[in-house]
């Protein structure tokens, strides 16, 4: 009967134990607001919110011990060079090479040659032939491999760290550990990575390859792949299957680091290179900072006319016509 | 008083112990489409996501659509039965059950669309062994399971007197599954002033606790989206336009238990057309906030008109995604929005058609974010398209028939309506007197 002023009574105290005065209240609420402010007031020195210059070593890797020095892999992809293979009657050299190099399955691409429409705009295309400035209309090629970010959003989303950057400023993948939830293929702003949505083909020759986040073979079922930027074939002293099977040596690959690069017919100083030739990064708005530089172009340096559209249909390894393909001759 | 205190434990009681035809139908039916769904999961398991219709460019189909419904189906059932308690506003009463019933059902069934989606659900744990707090995949498996299991919590806490009600009452008739589980978490419960108490307790502060739970579940479901560098769904408002569309679909969905939840138990003296009039206002509500936001979403984008947003409002006024948005529009926004805004057509047909409508609404709402999102092309080539293979719709409907079976067995382990609740916020005086006046009306 008499259970329930004794249950108030109990409630009333427990409040009261918990009570803070209206004073006590604003005191600590202009506290955490004073303290929010001086962070906000503190001299810009004591605060790191300065962008890296990707182009400038820094200090401490200049000092690092020179035998081993930490590369930054780079690659440079010129434009005014690149006419799709239209010249060789071929697909995309590179596509080939790196499809052939790692045993790519269909439909991936890990290099993808797109077509843009130089104007999109018909009022512009008219201004333009009316004009003297050639081109008035057509298309340029732009190869896409890996754009290798410093800000790249898809490690940003990976949930299980299946996907991470190396010292080398390579963004990999572990196919061993990725549970196929695709959030960084909707997170690329590139769409730069292919899910092996069925049993991928096996080529003979990789079936007994241990697995390296390496070179990802051998290949498996429900995990995500991309272009690894060949870091064996560096390690190698060589260049990636795309640099090495492109025809007209459009595609410069290095370190900049060391500030250099080479196409595997000349050597440039990048930041040179880049800054003569007004170089340009993909989506640059989107502050991913990728290691990919563009330079401007529709193939004008190899004689294209941009008003000549279309690619030939790219081709993926397969049994019968593996030795019958135009990527070896160019390598050799 | 008394006498209808022990009506309505006489009426929920017989209830849970009555199997009708049209239930055993019902279950049978949807145990067979389950069936089909795991048999067909399966099959996806062995052959991999090849066998939907989801590609490289498209990378999430119908399995995201449908966790995102179900999460915001939840986010209903927590808003009535908790929302409503923290604005003690008496007539949840009745509902409240269904509504935490929804709401865990819905979190488990979303919880498997994740796994339906996944191209290796066998290494799922990998989310803990390795997970990474940056990513939002990992806030949303956290939250859902932080959310599951609150709202878990928080159903028992609110079934804990009903079960002993049960046990009190027919312990022993009952079949032994069913004695021993009502038994087992019963928990030796006596209904004494300081059980009493220390459940009161409990209860409110679970209350306050699993509001903002749900809030953030929807939150952390919106950044999968909005963390992204994607045109339509790279927007700050993403958060709280998930949570508004989350409370209008899943209210709805109360609204279609409700209705026939009180139709299959003969509850009509319990559940009033009041309640539908109440539901229907709060349909009214947030139908009327998702306009606001709808609005603001599509003027921002189309006012600037940038270039993957200008080819997103394209395709939704009149590309490939246009069927899809403008019934959503009329069907799932203006039309429900007009039923519930005039008091004439707010009445229990009314608010079932509209609850219907704006969850199909929602539903199309969230297919065509997903994959109208995915379809924008970030590169030069011609935009992709994307239909659900047979596999995947029967995947679907085997995950959408287990929502139900599970609200359907819960309703059979506990009394539908939830007779504490009923006493403790006078709801039960209120419905007697509303049933008296009407009988005086009528003699």
């Amino acid at each position: 009967m008499n259970t329930e002023p004794d249950i108030k009574k109990e409630k009333e105290e427990n409040l009261r134990k918990w009570e803070v005065s209206r004073r006590q209240m604003l005191k600590m609420m202009g506290g955490t607001a004073a303290a929010s402010m001086a962070v906000a007031w503190l001299p810009n020195d004591l605060r790191d919110d300065q962008p890296q210059d990707e182009l400038v070593p820094s200090e401490a890797l200049k000092d690092a011990d020179s035998e081993r020095r930490l590369r930054q892999w780079m690659m440079i992809i010129d434009q005014r060079f690149c006419d799709g293979c239209q010249s060789q009657g071929t697909a995309p050299q590179c596509t080939e090479a790196c499809n052939f190099g790692h045993f790519v399955p269909e439909p991936m691409q890990w290099i993808e040659v797109y077509e843009h429409e130089m104007h999109h705009d018909e009022g512009e295309v008219e201004a333009l032939r009316a004009s003297t400035a050639p081109p008035a209309e057509g298309s340029s090629f732009m190869p896409t491999p890996c754009m290798q970010c410093q800000n790249p959003p898809c490690v940003n989303v990976c949930p299980v760290g299946a996907t991470w950057t190396t010292p080398e400023g390579i963004t990999l993948i572990d196919q061993n550990r990725c549970i196929g939830c695709r959030m960084c293929m909707a997170a690329c702003p590139y769409e730069r990575r292919s899910f092996t949505w069925g049993e991928p083909p096996t080529h003979p020759a990789t079936e007994f390859i241990e697995h390296s986040v390496e070179h990802q073979l051998p290949m498996k079922k429900g995990v995500v792949y991309k272009c690894d930027f060949c870091p064996e074939m560096a390690r190698a002293g060589r260049l990636p299957f795309c640099a090495s099977g492109c025809p007209n040596n459009a595609i410069y690959y290095g370190d900049l680091e060391e500030d250099i690069a080479t196409n595997g017919d000349q050597v440039v100083r990048i930041s040179e290179f880049l800054t003569a030739n007004s170089a340009y990064r993909h989506k640059e708005e989107l502050g991913t900072r990728p290691r990919v530089y563009y330079i401007e172009g529709h193939g004008e340096l190899v004689g294209r006319d941009p008003r000549n559209h279309g690619l030939a249909p790219v081709r993926w390894v397969d049994d019968e016509n593996e030795h019958t393909d135009h990527w070896e001759r160019s390598v050799e | 008083m008394t006498y209808s205190t022990e009506s309505l434990q006489r009426h929920t009681i017989e209830a849970m112990q009555r199997f009708s035809r049209t239930y055993v139908i019902a279950f049978a039916i949807l145990l067979t489409l389950v069936i089909i769904g795991a048999a067909a999961w399966i099959y996806q398991i062995r052959e991999g996501l090849i066998v939907t219709g989801m590609r490289d460019r498209i990378t999430w189909g119908l399995y995201i659509t449908l966790f995102v419904f179900f999460i915001g189906a939840s986010m209903g059932g927590t808003f009535v039965s908790a929302a409503l308690r923290l604005a003690d506003m008496g007539w949840r009463a009745p509902i409240s059950r269904g509504a935490e019933y929804i709401t865990v059902a819905a979190l488990l069934t979303a919880s498997l669309f994740i796994f339906a989606d996944m191209g290796r659900p066998e290494r799922a744990l990998n989310i803990m062994l390795f997970g990474r707090w940056e990513s939002p995949l990992v806030w949303d498996v956290y939250g859902l399971t932080t959310y599951l299991a609150g709202s878990m919590v928080y159903l028992y806490l609110a079934v804990l007197p009903d079960l002993a009600l049960v046990r009190d009452a027919i312990g022993e008739k009952l079949d032994p599954v069913r004695r021993l589980f009502v038994v087992m978490f019963s928990a030796s419960w006596t209904g004494h002033p300081r059980q009493e108490r220390a459940l009161h307790i409990s209860l409110q502060v679970m209350t306050v606790v699993i509001v903002p739970v749900a809030v953030m579940m929807h939150t952390v479901t919106s950044w999968i989206f909005g963390m992204t560098l994607r045109e339509p769904w790279d927007s700050p408002m993403f958060g709280i336009y998930f949570v508004v569309g989350a409370v209008y679909s899943g209210v709805g969905l109360i609204a279609v238990f409700m209705f026939v939840m009180r139709k299959l138990n003969r509850l009509e003296a319990y559940i009033t057309d009041r309640h539908f009039q109440n539901m229907g206002t709060l349909l009214a509500g947030s139908g009327g906030v998702m306009v606001f936001f709808q609005i603001s979403d599509l003027v921002t984008a189309g006012f600037k008109l940038k270039t993957g947003a200008a080819f997103n409002l394209y395709q939704l006024a009149d590309g490939a995604m246009s069927p899809i948005f403008w019934t959503y529009i009329w069907l799932g926004l203006i039309v429900p929005l007009a039923l519930m805004l005039n008091p004439w057509t707010r009445t229990v047909l009314g608010v079932l058609i509209a609850a219907v409508l704006a969850n199909v609404g929602m539903m199309l709402e969230r297919y065509f974010i997903v994959i109208g999102g995915l379809r924008v092309p970030l590169n030069p080539y011609e935009p992709p398209n994307y239909a659900p293979t047979v596999t995947e719709l029967l995947i679907v409907l085997g995950l959408c028939s287990f929502f139900v079976l599970v609200i359907m067995i819960m309703m059979k382990l506990a009394p539908a309506i939830s007779v504490q609740e009923m006493l403790e916020t006078g709801e039960l005086e209120t419905v007697e007197k509303e049933l008296s006046t009407a009988e005086g009306a009528a003699s």
